[in-house]
């Protein structure tokens, strides 16, 4: 049948194409940071650290990545907690107006950052909250949040809860019978919202423009300045450390639940 | 003695159970009124008052503005060309990953997880080399034949479409491939014994079934690609305007509350609207079971 061998060909190469575009700018990115050359020219003349090197001279950087990585850390801790309790509750529990309840709790997701950031940057200034790192928090939560509620709620949705009854009868008190059956079952949906959501916070540029302060900079908000100051190959090394971090990260995730789960975040 | 004495024993506390189980959403559900729905909701109301009282002089001074609707077409025409290439390039992609098997399944999911799973900054980055006139896409397109000489791509709307389409694609292709995926392939065996041609197959039932994934897919991309602002600070500067651009300056720069609010508050109403007509979308094509 041509027209369905034709259908093949165009889908595969598609495919290919799109998978050649989507991993060219890492590529990219690792090359350049290893150029000897100042400007972004390829392939480089020669190879060089000297970019990594940089990153060790820059004063705001390493600062900006403690802020980055313990805010990611911190609003990812506090989602799984409240995105749990809200799951369980949105999967089990009956009442009115669960659907748009459950729209909600998803929707800071598509809603534009920079208005949610204006947003709650008048509000804690108008009650007096200055702080930057505690700002930050606040905002990082709302982004981070609808991933935990909405991966927790569509494991919970295929959980089985008889699977409780069961172990109580078994002789499990409530908590123990919950604690043992339900956190095996959503362990993975842990671990790639957590994962995806620690992803957010530590990549999130919209809400945190609003947050910062002079000394209080996030990784995204630094790098965008860099760029817009002095673009040099110093911002390829970082990004390509970024890279790294997450390629590492996703490995340990595709061994623990397997890419495919990690394909429903 | 009846069993119905029983029954209702059983039943009862599990109702009450029930009941409580609603509080569990108490935490997160006021988390997200706070610093979520107040906010914006405040936002509204310095949108609509001028000098303390309650005014629309700040939307009928921006909707008067020329100036205005080239912003606003500016965002909706690269947000709509965006989405457009994610869905032509990305439908594709969710049929070859659902068919693929093996290594080479692993292989498309990384390639779609990874860059999905990279910061923002650093692929916009990238796409302002990989854009250059000297840059790969060029040099592609010049090896290719399509082009006798380098096109200008960085700081121009192509070369921002072309960026942001990149970097949504996996938003596109992962919500098509979970429908996909669940299609019995029976489906359009059946219909080839009826004696449906690959087109009509395609169109009466694939399709069809794919529509909730679409559905998502274009919500998702549409949405992001309306609110982006590092992509075209990026790969287009200052001199391009689109609604976010213009949030983050009046905040940031010009310290126009007034102008700010209200632009936010029009920014805020397109992204309302693709939920909810996302929403009802879905529910008009939710495959009946």
């Amino acid at each position: 049948m041509p027209l369905e061998r034709a259908t093949l060909v165009v889908v595969w190469t598609v495919t290919a194409l799109v998978v050649l575009a989507l991993l060219a700018p890492l590529v990219v990115t690792l090359v350049v940071s290893l150029s000897a050359s100042s400007v972004f020219n390829l392939p480089p003349p020669a190879l060089s650290f000297r970019w990594y090197e940089r990153t060790l001279t820059l004063r705001e950087l390493w600062p900006a990545v403690r802020l980055s990585v313990a805010l990611a850390l911190v609003s990812t801790a506090v989602s799984l907690v409240l995105g749990t309790l809200c799951a369980i509750a949105l999967t089990r529990a009956s009442f009115p107006g669960k659907t748009t309840l459950t729209t909600f709790m998803v929707s800071p997701l598509m809603m534009p950052g920079l208005v949610v950031g204006v947003a709650l940057l008048s509000m804690l200034r108008e009650l007096g909250l200055r702080d930057a790192w505690a700002s930050l928090l606040i905002g990082h939560v709302v982004i981070t949040l609808p991933y935990v509620t909405r991966t927790v709620l569509a494991s919970l949705s295929l959980f089985d809860f008889t699977l409780i009854d069961a172990a109580r009868t078994l002789g499990y008190s409530p908590a123990r019978a919950l604690v043992k059956v339900m956190v095996p079952v959503l362990a993975p949906a842990f671990l790639t919202s957590g994962l995806f959501a620690f992803l957010a916070s530590l990549d999130n540029y919209p809400i945190s423009i609003f947050l910062v302060d002079a000394r209080n900079k996030t990784l995204p908000t630094l790098m965008l300045q860099y760029l817009e100051e002095n673009p040099d190959p110093t911002i390829a090394a970082i990004s390509s450390g970024l890279i790294v971090f997450t390629i590492v990260v996703l490995l340990v995730a595709d061994r623990l639940v397997g890419l495919r789960r990690l394909a429903e975040f | 003695m009846s069993v119905a004495p029983v029954a209702v024993t059983a039943i009862a506390p599990r109702r009450a159970a029930v009941d409580r189980v609603a509080w569990l959403a108490l935490p997160g559900v006021a988390y997200l009124a706070v610093g979520f729905a107040v906010p914006l909701a405040l936002l509204l109301v310095t949108s609509v008052t001028r000098d303390g009282r309650l005014s629309v002089a700040g939307y009928a001074q921006f909707l008067a503005d020329p100036f205005s609707w080239t912003v606003i077409l500016n965002t909706l025409r690269v947000a709509f060309l965006t989405t457009v290439v994610c869905l032509l390039a990305g439908y594709p992609v969710a049929f070859a990953l659902a068919r693929a098997r093996g290594p080479l399944q692993g292989v498309l999911l990384a390639a779609l997880i990874l860059p999905l799973s990279v910061g923002v900054v650093v692929k916009a980055f990238a796409w302002t080399i990989l854009l250059r006139t000297d840059g790969l896409v060029n040099r592609a397109l010049l090896v290719s034949g399509l082009v006798d000489t380098p096109l200008r791509l960085l700081f121009t709307e192509p070369g921002l479409v072309l960026g942001a389409a990149n970097v949504f694609l996996p938003f596109m292709v992962l919500p098509v491939f979970s429908v996909v995926k669940l299609i019995d392939p029976r489906l359009t065996e059946a219909a080839a014994t009826l004696g449906a041609g690959p087109l009509r197959r395609f169109v009466r039932v694939t399709l069809p079934l794919t529509m909730p994934g679409v559905i998502a897919g274009v919500a998702f991309v549409f949405s992001m690609s309306v609110s982006m602002y590092v992509i075209p600070t990026l790969l287009m500067g200052d001199r391009f305007k689109t609604l976010s651009i213009l949030v983050a300056r009046s905040f940031l720069f010009m310290r126009d509350r007034s102008l700010g609010s209200t632009v936010s508050v029009v920014l805020l109403a397109i992204a309302i609207a693709v939920v909810v007509t996302s929403a009802l979308l879905a529910r008009r094509w939710q495959p009946e079971r």
